[in-house]
């Protein structure tokens, strides 16, 4: 049994596995999901799906300590579950309500939590790169031992923030950890048409960066080669680039008509290559079928809880569109406060009634 | 009190700064070796080593972007930018990054980042080494924006940025660097971000300003004087939050403002002031609120043209004049 689960078949192998698969099976509950919720009214804004890219949140967030931090995308549902942070927080803050992480204040695109390391979805492409070169500068700083990590796609080593950022990290032998996520498309661009070369972990050599190559739907080649940068990180080895040969199975936003994707890829991929399947492939007779059954329906009933609180869960007050942008809100007696008040009072009274948790979604 | 210039009370306030919080320290370019361009680093790396005196790639958006990054996560990094106008390679790090994470993640963080940023018009450094750009970042919630004036404002607003749990920008013109002035002893002397200060009193006019121009209406207000008309001059020292008290004050008690700055005229700060006079303050005025500020092109190369297109003290001079006697 269980002979093809790489790196031997002892119980902290399998153990290792089963906590990917959860991790995945989560993901993957959740974004479906969402993407039910979202196409029913229930999600504004914008939102991205990481469908078909599981193993590679899971496998890198399982070598991470609570207080290692992670920068991610605008695809960051995935990131930000594996990082830790409670389905219910994540779903009532797509639902816009005051419960979530963000207050409802950051959505999808700009979700955060601090309390597990978690610095940002962003709507910015290559919008993480700095901040994980500042988080590891301040694991430097502060004399910690922490390490930062950085999603990113290959879109945004197209962009100028990539290249400074990994460039500074290395000549400062940082922390930082870079994970890439080719996923094939830039937005609704093939890569192929974005850039000469096919192995984006080039780059980095430019940068005296060590680069490796994983299979982005193994779990377990995520976490091992993370498991590699991570010590590395810790011990003073400096910066780690790892690419993660993965796909996005599902559009670039939801509702996009993909029009840019042969008839069939999706399928021809995930049929072959889907993280899921996968693990449950590597784990084999190591698993049994009920448990493996029971991973889903945890899942399930997890998602559904979250919905269930989110819709429970007041939209915010109106008035807290005005406040919590700096590190104090003002005092009655300042000046400014004196402005923004005659400014609230010109708007109020003409913002939208808050209405129970079970409000529509304010499209 | 005691003499410094300005560039050595900057000095000061980081020295101070640092000594005072470990987790205070320094990136940009040409700082560490080099002491800085302007000489405001000098004999830093001596006393807190390179660690936390940090010489950098040119690599703008890197630096803004990592302040952040440190920022959100336990320091207080000052980020030199060399040139103000250099600020541009770093607007995402800067207004979409730096300005919205607190707003954006419920409060979650704060950005205790400053922006050292010399701008200002000098030696015919040209169009993109000239620029005054504090406007931009008054637009941009979120951000702190803080303008001194001479030694004692670059002391204590140096350090109130340092203080200051939001990212500040702190816009310093370069042409002031080398200007002496006096500074307090006191080691926790700090100008409260938010409050102008009355540079000189006055009962005709009130000249409100900023940054260097604070030095050129007090040279105009001197010129006033001999010819029998009273002008006031505010320094606001802080640009966001700004002090509306003390130019409604100001208007209340002269019912005449002028407002100057070597920013562009157009969208520029005092735009905000004037609109703010007029809607506000609209019974106190006997006059129109005069602005002055740059006209609307890059700054010129050519010593004569650089000078012509923005205020000195007798164009501030000359638009109160007009505003007294009625001569708009």
């Amino acid at each position: 049994m269980a002979k093809t689960l790489p790196g031997g078949v002892d119980a902290a192998r399998l153990e290792r596995g089963v906590a990917l698969l959860r991790t995945m099976v989560r993901i993957r509950v959740l974004e479906e999901g969402i993407e039910k919720h979202f196409l029913a009214g229930d999600i504004p804004g914008f939102a991205h799906l990481s469908i078909g890219q599981e193993a590679v949140a899971a496998g890198t967030c399982a070598n991470l300590r609570r207080d290692d931090a992670i920068a991610s995308t605008h695809r960051g549902h995935g990131h930000t579950l594996a990082k830790g942070t409670p389905m219910r927080a994540m779903v009532a803050e797509l639902f816009a309500r005051s419960t979530g992480v963000c207050k409802g204040k950051g959505g999808s695109m700009h979700i955060a939590d601090f309390s597990v390391g978690m610095l940002g979805a962003n709507g910015v492409v290559a919008g993480g790169f700095g901040l994980v070169a500042g988080a590891a500068l301040s694991a430097v700083q502060r004399k910690t031992d922490q390490v930062a990590v950085c999603f990113f796609g290959d879109g945004a080593t197209n962009r100028g923030p990539f290249h400074e950022n990994l460039n500074l990290c290395a000549i400062w032998n940082l922390p930082a950890i870079f994970v890439l996520e080719n996923n094939r498309y830039a937005s609704t661009t093939s890569t192929a048409e974005t850039m000469k070369i096919t192995d984006v972990a080039r780059r980095a050599d430019g940068y005296g960066i060590p680069a490796t190559i994983v299979d982005g739907f193994d779990a377990f080649a995520v976490f091992d080669a993370l498991a590699d940068a991570v010590a590395r990180a810790r011990d003073g080895g400096g910066p780690t680039f790892v690419e993660c040969k993965t796909y996005r199975a599902r559009g670039h936003f939801i509702g996009d008509p993909e029009r840019y994707r042969r008839k069939g890829e999706v399928e021809d991929v995930m049929s072959a290559s889907d993280p899921i399947v996968r693990m449950q492939a590597m784990l084999g007779e190591a698993l049994a079928p009920d448990d493996f059954e029971r991973i889903w329906v945890e899942a399930r009933d997890e998602f559904a809880d979250a919905v269930a609180f989110a819709r429970a869960s007041a939209a915010p007050e109106p008035q807290e569109a005005f406040f919590g942008v700096y590190a104090h809100d003002r005092e009655p007696g300042d000046p400014v406060h004196r402005i923004e008040a005659r400014e609230r009072d010109a708007l109020l009274p003409f913002a939208p009634r808050v209405g129970s948790g079970s409000q529509g979604s304010g499209h | 009190m005691h003499a410094a210039t300005f560039s050595e009370a900057t000095l000061e306030a980081m020295r101070e700064e640092m000594r005072r919080d470990p987790t205070v320290f320094l990136m940009g370019e040409d700082i560490a070796k080099q002491g800085g361009i302007f000489g405001q680093f000098k004999g830093l790396p001596e006393e807190f080593g390179y660690d936390r005196v940090r010489d950098t790639p040119i690599s703008e958006a890197a630096l803004v972007g990592a302040g952040v990054g440190a920022a959100l996560t336990g320091c207080r990094p000052i980020v030199d930018m060399h040139f103000a106008d250099f600020i541009t390679c770093s607007m995402d790090e800067l207004v979409n990054q730096a300005a919205k994470l607190r707003a954006m993640f419920g409060e979650q963080c704060v950005v205790p980042m400053t922006l050292r940023a010399p701008d200002g018009i000098t030696k015919s450094a040209g169009a993109q080494h000239s620029q005054a750009l504090e406007s931009w970042f008054v637009h941009t919630p979120g951000l702190e924006v803080v303008i001194p004036a001479d030694a004692e404002d670059a002391k204590g607003l140096l350090k109130a940025a340092i203080r200051s749990d939001n990212p500040t920008l702190y816009f310093e013109h370069k042409a002031l660097f080398p200007v002496k002035g006096t500074v307090p002893d006191d080691d926790d002397f700090v100008i409260p971000i938010g409050k102008a200060k009355l540079a000189r009193d006055g009962a005709d006019v009130t000249i409100v300003t900023y940054g260097i121009t604070v030095s050129r209406a007090l040279e105009a207000a001197a010129t006033l004087e001999t010819e029998g008309i009273e002008a006031a001059v505010i320094n606001l020292r802080t640009l966001w939050p700004l002090d509306y008290d003390a130019i409604a004050d100001a208007a209340a008690r002269t019912h005449r403002i002028v407002v100057a700055h070597e920013a562009v005229r157009v969208g520029g700060v005092g735009a905000e002031i004037a609109a703010f006079l007029g809607e506000y303050c609209f019974d106190d005025l006997d006059g129109p609120v005069l602005r002055l500020g740059a006209a609307h092109v890059p700054v010129p190369f050519a010593p004569v043209l650089q000078e012509a297109m923005y205020p000195k003290a007798p164009a501030i001079a000359d638009a109160a004049r007009r505003l007294v006697r009625r001569e708009i």
